[in-house]
């Protein structure tokens, strides 16, 4: 009995201090970032696109905005390519079809994102440049090979919510003289619905969180975008690219970008869960 | 088959309605699970299905609005006969087989939508009903299963909100909807309280006025209480079909007069 509570005991610890560790980088980042919000003033920091944090300049509406064209670009691309596949996998697949390509697919999701930037760089983005115009290193480049990179989240999360409807509502569907597209767009999807929003917000929350691949691709010039082949620069990129030589008010403008971006992904997190929640 | 002319020339309502089914054989893969299945389900009656778990009475209930072909490796030969058509022909049409066919299931499924969604569901599958026509279905189906004045002032609630009794009730109702002929109904209060059972089956008995009703249960009071006709299965085979008060008080078989008696089952 008493190693039974030793063991308890340990895996408390264990437990707390992950939520410990994870409370303690929030802190930090608030910490470093909050007193230059302060000093800039939050309305010029997130309202002006001047970015000379040398000079004092500090305002990242260019990236804010090119990071929320980044990800909506993302989703143009990678929700209806998502949930058709997932469509296609969790309902009109045989069994062995499904459980050979879902784990085939959430591999996609183990890819360093350094090899999709490769990819990138080396197929789409000359492509963009021949084809289209301008230099390559584009918001459509960036939105291209982030909506490829959301798919395996948003697959195999609409795929679970999908296969969690109960056989039940199809069978009655079909019973009365319902095609399977039918039943799929009437009753499964309906049914699936909080699922499938999950998956696009978590999606989403990836998007917008993705740096590496998205250096790589985007260009990360610091101008609002007048056109999908413009280059840009997202709130992550920004912070990877400068944080190294970063020093003094600089340096607390990269934190208070972080800032920002903890607060995106967690109201998007935060809404997807009670989205789940509610269900 | 050759149809009777009478039965061919006569109206939709009255000549979709008996059902005929002709050494049917079933196949799981290697298991044989209906062996040579003949019966006759007369019009406007109800005909219940009894035996033990496992015996094929679902299964039986399944093959007559092709429900099982949902199902891998099932392989079905003999003849199913339905307003004068063999439903297993080559090239038979399954939506307008299940229009025509419809079923209540064990558990009560209504659809995760509002309760006049589910209601509406059919109709709006089959055609483009205009809303005043989908209003007229809702409460004349509604009507039908006495559920109207209980839920005209909520339809727009989920249906999953509604008693186990209500949604199975609803489920009734949806089926209406589409307008069959034929109601099959696979332990439909097995998930009910005696109550909910009896007003069911007091519902069961109304319907039997415009419809076929076909009925699994493992209930032998059920069968007895609200059936016509009454055949009882046995590992796969069906053993005994008749009137079901013949089934009850003077058994051809042995087997039927142990099972009612409960000596097994």
């Amino acid at each position: 009995m008493k190693r039974e509570v030793f063991i308890e005991r340990v895996l408390l610890f264990l437990a707390l201090s992950s939520i410990g560790s994870l409370l303690l980088i929030t802190i930090f980042i608030f910490l470093e970032g909050v007193p230059l919000i302060a000093h800039a003033g939050l309305k010029k920091f997130l309202l002006t696109s001047h970015w000379a944090p040398t000079k004092g300049h500090f305002g990242i509406l260019a990236m804010i905005i090119s990071s929320i064209l980044v990800t909506l670009g993302a989703m143009v691309l990678g929700v209806p390519l998502g949930l058709a596949c997932a469509i296609s996998l969790a309902e009109f697949s045989p069994e062995r079809v499904k459980t050979l390509l879902k784990p085939t697919l959430e591999l996609l999701a183990g890819i360093p994102s350094v090899v999709y930037g490769f990819l990138g760089v080396i197929w789409l983005v000359p492509l963009i440049r021949d084809y289209l115009g301008g230099p390559g290193l584009s918001l459509l480049a960036g939105s291209v090979i982030l909506g490829i990179m959301i798919l395996p989240t948003i697959i195999s999360i609409s795929i679970d919510a999908l296969s969690a409807v109960p056989d039940l509502y199809r069978d009655g569907s079909i019973a009365l003289g319902a095609t399977n597209w039918q039943t799929v767009r009437r009753v499964v999807l309906p049914a699936a619905r909080s699922g499938i929003i999950t998956a696009v917000i978590l999606g989403m929350g990836r998007a917008i969180g993705e740096t590496m691949a998205v250096i790589m691709v985007a260009g990360n010039a610091l101008k609002i975008p007048t056109s999908v082949l413009d280059p840009v620069r997202t709130l992550t990129s920004n912070i990877a690219l400068e944080l190294a030589y970063a020093t003094g008010r600089h340096r607390e403008a990269l934190f208070a970008t972080g800032i920002v971006l903890f607060v995106i992904i967690m109201i998007l997190n935060f809404t997807a869960s009670a989205i789940t929640r509610r269900r | 088959m050759t149809t009777s002319p009478a039965a061919s020339d006569n109206g939709p309502a009255f000549a979709c309605l008996e059902i005929i089914i002709r050494n049917l054989n079933l196949y799981y893969g290697d298991f044989h699970a209906l062996i040579d299945v003949n019966a006759e389900f007369q019009a406007r009656t109800i005909t219940s299905l009894i035996g033990p778990s496992g015996c094929g009475k679902s299964t039986l209930l399944r093959t007559l609005n092709r429900m099982n072909d949902l199902i891998n490796g099932v392989r079905i030969t003999g003849e199913v006969i339905i307003a004068g058509e063999n439903i297993y022909r080559p090239g038979a049409n399954l939506t307008s087989l299940r229009k025509k066919v419809g079923m209540v299931f064990q558990r009560p499924n209504p659809f995760p939508l509002s309760i006049y969604e589910n209601v509406v569901y059919g109709p709006k599958l089959h055609g483009r009903p205009s809303k005043q026509e989908l209003n007229e279905i809702l409460e004349r189906c509604l009507d039908a299963v006495y559920m109207w004045e209980e839920v005209r002032h909520r339809l727009h609630e989920p249906a999953l909100e509604l008693t186990e009794e209500q949604q199975q009730r609803l489920c009734i109702a949806r089926l209406l909807a589409v307008e069959p002929d034929i109601l099959l109904m696979d332990e439909p209060c097995s998930a009910l309280d005696p109550l909910a059972t009896l007003r069911i089956e007091e519902l069961m008995r109304e319907l039997k006025k415009n419809y076929t009703i076909i009925i699994v249960t493992h209930n032998m009071q059920q069968a007895a209480r609200v059936s016509d006709d009454t055949g009882f299965m046995l590992l796969g085979e069906l053993i005994e079909f008749g009137p079901t008060a013949q089934i009850f008080t003077r058994p051809a078989d042995k087997r039927t007069e142990d099972y009612i008696t409960g000596k097994y089952g």
